[in-house]
């Protein structure tokens, strides 16, 4: 993976081009109407939904799924195929060009009310053209937001590129019109939480492996598994990106192209609804009414959105001299088989790999920055000042390689106030001094609702903050390596080290690569004049220690978070839990804390950061996960993660620290 | 196939020469136990002809008749003629003489060639720039006082210096020699080879066996970092049938024989052994054993390790062979699979015996149409299910079609020129198949007359589920000449900028079309990352059907102008294929071996235990590496 990483790829320039332009010169009628007629893979012929139905249906593994299936269940054989057929009809597509045609005309009409512009980088969309004829294309989008996926169709029906078959969460499809929209436009369901059911496994990664294979479409599918509540990059899931890798790993196609895309908004429609969810309010269940209701979500300005499509990954580029594919030359391709370590290896590492390109291919919005600043002067400042900081973000981030949308030409009060009046659900802007804007309503009843409803404020504008700290975290972990009272300067690698282990389910790390991603922090921070590095010494500049602050701060929320867990968990009786009591416990006691201000950050209370201090637990074994039934349980081994947390706070010197497991 | 034979008057000269050979073998068969007779020999007397020498199509002076630099017979070439059009000279094969007027376009249009722009080879062999020999006097004096031929001449030590790997002929034709044997000698006997090796041993000389020449491994090539002097030991003189044995079906003969000699003695007799490689003009015998070679009728004769039922070798160890011929047994592992593929490693194959069968009373050739090449392998493969495939079935990709059919001789008539284009709109037209998608299995049937036809129908009707059209005896006959004139083909490429070669590899069922997609789509893509100006001729076809799998032989050629150094390209892409091979579940070979050239993956493919217990049998066969081919291990 190594040296997958340290190859370079090629940085978005200025070639954005808005969708939106000619849509809103010409008849959105005559666009959805007009000749459609994409070159697909190889001339691949069209395929219909039955006819793939039933390619997967009587393939060789599928029938012998089924028969192992029958013969565990004692379930007839028959049984078991009408099962698997059943589970098919859910789950399978039914791309239909009307539909899209129809989607095609609605999403214009839609698009142009809620957005200013939809940016592509029309080189990429190139590239994709030019990628689709030669081999079978994989879309890659990032995920934020329900519309990250009709928007990818969207762009594709308008450039005469094949519509893609897209992996959907089953909720969607639950939605009674949407779904069968969804449906015919190209979507497919997945349910969640397949767990060990071996036969939908074997019906899903049997559909995707021969639409991979015969090339009729595109496929589509989040790698990051979910939307991202936090806006921030999720872990990759390996599943899917290991069904779809396969084909060419079992020589069934001669190479596959994957395509990250960096999908960004300016303002992202469910931010309100994501902030809620993060406290424990449970995400409503996706309805059609639901979305009707969304209505009103019509009236506002949303900005523009950024969709940047990535330069065609070659599988066979990345699997060359990592992958030996001989290892599947002794059992038969079409039998269910265990991937090997180092198939697994790769899979993660590609999965890995995308995510990070999909993050270095986000352009970022002024707002980001501006929610940065503000989020690390919580009591709200003056206007002056933050445009002042939000100049000096800009240049730091443009330095770090970041692509911001901020037009070389107009001055920064304008993008700064624009943005803060496109925001105006979460800060405001009285008398030249700008706030958080708590949620309406009577005055709490209670002091915790005082700070729910504060924490709600600042997780949203944390979420922004979250779309640009990708561009941070590397910098960032240095800095913090630095300042660590008891690093010594050989100790600075182990303890980076240190922190990429306990973060790497806050922040994607592709595995294996510590070094580039340390010298990739060090070489940001001596450009910006940060640090000096001499005889293989890194010593903060007298001007840097501003950067190097404002660094440290940024990671100051993730590490209140994780060492309040840490003193949670450690002072916990000493009994197993489950998840749904882990975080239940960690909320009140959380709450508490910030009452009794002794947690400043209210990002404490995310339960996405909670629930991923628990993964880095079990990850670097603070904590052992104990399978009962269906439900996990956890149970804390208190020495251990007061061992990481005197560590975290520099208590302790790296060198003592566990082998890393990154 | 191309007839070889040229006339009745030689017909009838053999007939009578038969006559005596068998006398002669009739007498030693009544006389004395046949065992015995193969150790007589007359060399042991003195250096004169054997006297009951049966007429060898290829001379002890190669050079009197073959190419130095080049395939084959010297009179036999392809070449452009003062109009442009295609010519294949000599007298030798069905095309001889023939005028071929769609080579030309087929050639520049397939490589972006030009006939303005030649690359000739260098006129002549330039013996001044081949390193005199380094004898070893000692042997050279004891070999002198056996009596056995032998030669330093330049010449014959240039000939048996190679094979036909491209970058043996490139070489060649730049007139750079490399490493070359420092003396031949020429057993008549398997007791002249006991002899040599005994002196071999004794003076601690590297011996390389030398058969037909025809290796495309680099078997053949010298290891240049070998500092004793090497000797090639060519058999060709140990060519004669030392009995037939009518009642087993089987027959004796010395190893050095080749292929179509060995075939004509039989036929003399009403028999043949049915291997029936491409190579088998010049290939011999024992070279057969030594590689494991596979004919192309195998479907009815098997391959050489089905058609052998007892193998002589003499080994620095001693002389290796079995004590009875028992058509099968169970005594531990089979000695002769230690033999049969040990590539020259251990010792030189003397005697074999083999089965023979009576001539087939009936042949036909056939061909059918498909409309794609999936189409094809998925009637091959219901062929070799119902375990009814012809003496002979092969399918060509669309790519090889159309080379075939840029050999197509000038028509004689009209009218047949007329049937063409009908034929050729009934498929294109009629039946919708795309002329560029189409291919083409050919077809052979052997056995008595109501037998082939009956089985012509079955295997036709097979083809006929997959949307196959049988379109001929003609095609079919001329797709197996075309594995015949390929070789001379790439002399007339080099003459204007194009090298290649071929290669094979054998491969599951289930994976035959993905390994073809894959190493065609390699080997265009490597060319183009190699710096390949013009897009290359990568094509294959399915050559042999197996219960379990197919063999699949790949031509790759390409025009190399604007490269500096175009074997080196080459071999890079030939070596990315192999990998694409390997990664798709082929092996590394299904009959040409290993040789040095894929000596590197031999590791991984028998594993290292597999490797290590053929390296003890090297080691206890010749732990002084007499045998210093350095092949295979």
């Amino acid at each position: 993976m190594e040296e997958l990483y340290s190859r370079r790829y090629i940085s978005y320039p200025d070639g954005f081009w808005d969708i939106l332009e000619e849509r809103r010169r010409t008849s959105d009628l005559s666009h959805a109407l007009r000749t459609f007629n994409p070159q697909p893979y190889k001339g691949a012929p069209p395929c219909s939904s039955s006819e793939l139905n039933r390619a997967v249906l009587e393939s060789q593994f599928l029938r012998h799924v089924v028969k192992e299936v029958s013969a565990e269940s004692g379930e007839p054989v028959e049984v078991v195929r009408d099962e698997a057929s059943g589970l098919l009809e859910e789950m399978s597509q039914n791309l239909q060009l009307t539909f899209i045609r129809l989607l095609g005309f609605s999403l214009s009409k839609v698009f142009k009310r809620l957005f200013q512009k939809i940016l592509i980088n029309e080189e990429g969309l190139n590239r994709l053209q030019q990628a689709i004829p030669e081999h079978p294309v994989i879309l890659m989008p990032n995920h934020r937001s329900y519309i990250d996926f009709l928007v990818l169709s969207y762009i594709m029906f308008t450039y005469d590129l094949p519509i893609p078959v897209i992996a959907a969460g089953i909720p969607l499809m639950s939605m009674k019109l949407i779904g069968e929209i969804f449906r015919r436009s190209g979507a497919f369901f997945i349910r969640r939480a397949i767990g060990d059911d071996k036969l939908y496994w074997a019906l899903l990664s049997e559909y995707v492996r021969t639409i991979v294979r015969i090339g009729f479409a595109p496929v589509e599918f989040f790698v990051e598994g979910l939307r991202s509540r936090t806006l921030k990059s999720l872990p990759p899931k390996l599943g899917m990106m290991h069904m779809v890798l396969e084909p060419f790993l079992k020589g069934e196609v001669y190479d596959i192209s994957l395509v990250p895309i960096s999908i960004s908004y300016d303002r992202v429609l469910e931010e309100s609804l994501l902030a809620h969810e993060l406290l424990g309010v449970p995400k409503p269940k996706e309805t059609t009414r639901g979305l009707l209701k969304a209505r009103k979500i019509l009236e506002d300005d949303y900005g523009s959105m950024h969709v940047c499509f990535g330069e065609p990954l070659s599988v066979r580029g990345l699997a060359k001299g990592t992958v030996n594919r001989w290892q599947y030359n002794l059992v038969p391709r079409d039998l269910p088989a265990k991937p090997s370590e180092e198939t697994l290896g790769f899979v993660s590492g590609v999965a890995h790999l995308v995510v990070r390109l999909q993050e270095k291919g986000m352009v970022l919005s002024p707002w980001s920055l501006i929610a940065t600043v503000l989020l690390q002067n919580p009591l709200g400042m003056d206007l002056d000042a933050l445009i002042q900081r939000t100049c000096w973000l800009r240049e730091l981030v443009e330095g770090f390689g970041a692509v911001l949308h901020w037009t070389g030409q107009v001055p920064a009060c304008e993008v700064v106030l624009s943005s803060l009046s496109r925001h105006h659900s979460v800060v405001r802007c009285e008398k030249g001094r700008v706030t958080l804007v708590e949620e309406a309503g009577a005055s709490p009843a209670t002091p915790e609702e005082g700070v729910f409803r504060r924490a709600a404020a600042v997780l949203m504008c944390a979420s922004y903050r979250n779309q640009a700290l990708h561009v941070f975290v590397r910098p960032a972990l240095v800095a913090t390596a630095i300042t660590s009272p008891t690093v010594t300067d050989e100790d600075i690698f182990a303890h980076f080290q240190f922190l990429q282990d306990v973060f790497s389910n806050e922040f994607i790390f592709i595995p294996g690569t510590s070094h580039q991603d340390f010298e990739e922090g060090c070489s940001s921070l001596r450009k910006c004049g940060a640090v000096q590095v001499c005889d293989q010494q890194i010593r903060v500049t007298e001007e840097g220690k501003d950067t190097i602050f404002f660094l440290t701060a940024v990671l100051e929320p993730f590490i209140q978070t994780y060492q309040m867990v840490f003193r949670h968990l450690t002072n916990e009786p000493d009994q197993p839990f489950t998840e749904r009591q882990y975080i239940t416990g960690v909320r009140s006691s959380t709450l508490k804390r910030i009452l009794s201000g002794d947690v400043q950050s209210f990002e404490a209370l995310s339960s996405d950061v909670q629930k991923n201090v628990l993964s880095g637990l079990v990850r670097m074994g603070g904590v052992t996960k104990l399978k009962k039934g269906v439900r996990s349980e956890f149970r804390v081994d208190k020495t251990t993660i007061g061992r990481i947390a005197d560590k975290l706070a520099g208590k302790m010197p790296p060198h003592l620290t566990i082998q890393s497991r990154l | 196939m191309a007839s070889i034979g040229d006339g009745s008057e030689r017909q009838r000269i053999a007939q009578q020469r038969l006559r005596v050979l068998a006398g002669h073998l009739r007498r030693l068969g009544a006389e004395e136990r046949p065992g015995v007779a193969a150790q007589e020999c007359r060399a042991g007397a003195g250096t004169t002809e054997p006297d009951d020498k049966p007429p060898c199509s290829v001379p002890k002076r190669r050079q009197d008749i073959m190419k130095w630099n080049g395939w084959g017979y010297a009179d036999s070439k392809f070449f452009f003629n003062k109009k442009g059009q295609g010519e294949f000279t000599g007298k030798r094969y069905r095309l001889s003489g023939l005028i071929l007027p769609s080579l030309k376009d087929w050639f520049e249009g397939t490589f972006g060639a030009n006939l303005q722009h030649k690359s000739p080879a260098v006129p002549s062999l330039n013996t001044s720039a081949v390193a005199p020999p380094s004898l070893n006097e000692a042997f050279v004096e004891e070999l002198k006082s056996t009596g056995i031929p032998f030669s330093h001449d330049t010449e014959d030590r240039v000939f048996r210096a190679h094979g036909h790997c491209l970058h043996e002929i490139f070489s060649l034709r730049d007139g750079r020699v490399g490493r070359c044997p420092d003396m031949v000698v020429w057993p008549n006997c398997h007791n002249d080879v006991v002899k040599i090796v005994e002196l071999a041993c004794k003076h601690s000389v590297c011996l390389i066996p030398y058969g037909g020449g025809t290796s495309v491994s680099s078997a053949l090539e010298c290891p240049p970092e070998e500092t004793r002097s090497i000797v090639s030991l060519d058999t060709s003189q140990m060519n004669r049938i030392l009995w037939i044995d009518e009642k087993n079906l089987t027959a004796h003969v010395e190893a050095g024989i080749i292929g179509q000699d060995l075939e004509r003695l039989l036929n003399e007799s009403g028999y043949c052994t049915g291997h029936e490689p491409d190579s088998m003009e010049f290939s011999s015998l024992g070279g057969w054993v030594a590689t494991r070679a596979s004919g192309m009728k195998k479907n009815i004769y098997g391959n050489i390790e089905d058609l052998v039922v007892h193998i002589k070798m003499v080994t620095p160890r001693g002389v290796i062979e079995k004590s009875c011929q028992g058509p099968r047994m169970s005594t531990g592992p089979d000695i002769h699979h230690f033999i049969l593929g040990s590539e020259g490693t251990l010792g030189v194959v003397t005697e074999v015996t083999l089965k023979i069968r009576p001539i087939p009373e009936y042949q036909k050739y056939g061909s059918v149409v498909f409309p794609n090449f999936q189409q094809g392998v998925a009637c091959l493969r219901e062929v070799a299910k119902q375990r009814c495939a012809p003496a002979s079935i092969r399918l060509m990709d669309n790519e090889q079609f159309q080379f075939g059919h840029a050999l197509k001789p000038q028509v004689s008539s009209i009218f047949t020129s007329f049937l063409d284009g009908l034929k050729k709109f009934y498929i294109t037209k009629f039946k919708g198949f795309d002329p560029h998608h189409l291919c083409v299995a050919t077809l052979l049937f052997e056995g008595d007359r109501e037998k082939v036809l009956q089985h012509e129908k079955l295997v036709y009707d097979i083809a006929a589920k997959f949307g196959g059209l049988a379109a001929g005896e003609d095609n079919g006959q001329r797709g197996y000449m075309l594995t015949f004139v390929i070789a001379y083909l790439r002399d007339l490429g080099m003459e204007y900028y194009v090298i290649g070669e071929s290669f094979e590899t054998s491969v599951p069922w289930d994976r035959v079309l993905d390994l073809c997609r894959n190493v065609k789509e390699r080997i265009v893509r490597e060319c183009k990352e190699k710096g390949v100006q013009f897009p290359p001729l990568s094509t294959c076809r399915v050559t042999q059907t197996y219960d379990a799998g197919a063999c699949v032989y790949f031509y790759f050629a390409f025009n190399y102008r604007g490269l500096s150094d175009p074997v080196h390209v080459y071999e890079q892409v030939e070596h990315a294929a192999r990998e694409e091979i390997l990664a798709n579940g082929g092996s590394l070979s299904h009959h040409h071996g290993v040789g040095k050239l894929r000596k590197e993956w031999m590791q991984e493919t028998i594993s290292s235990v597999g490797l290590g217990m053929l390296k003890s049998v090297k080691d206890y066969l010749d732990p002084n590496n007499i045998f210093g081919n350095r092949n295979l291990l």
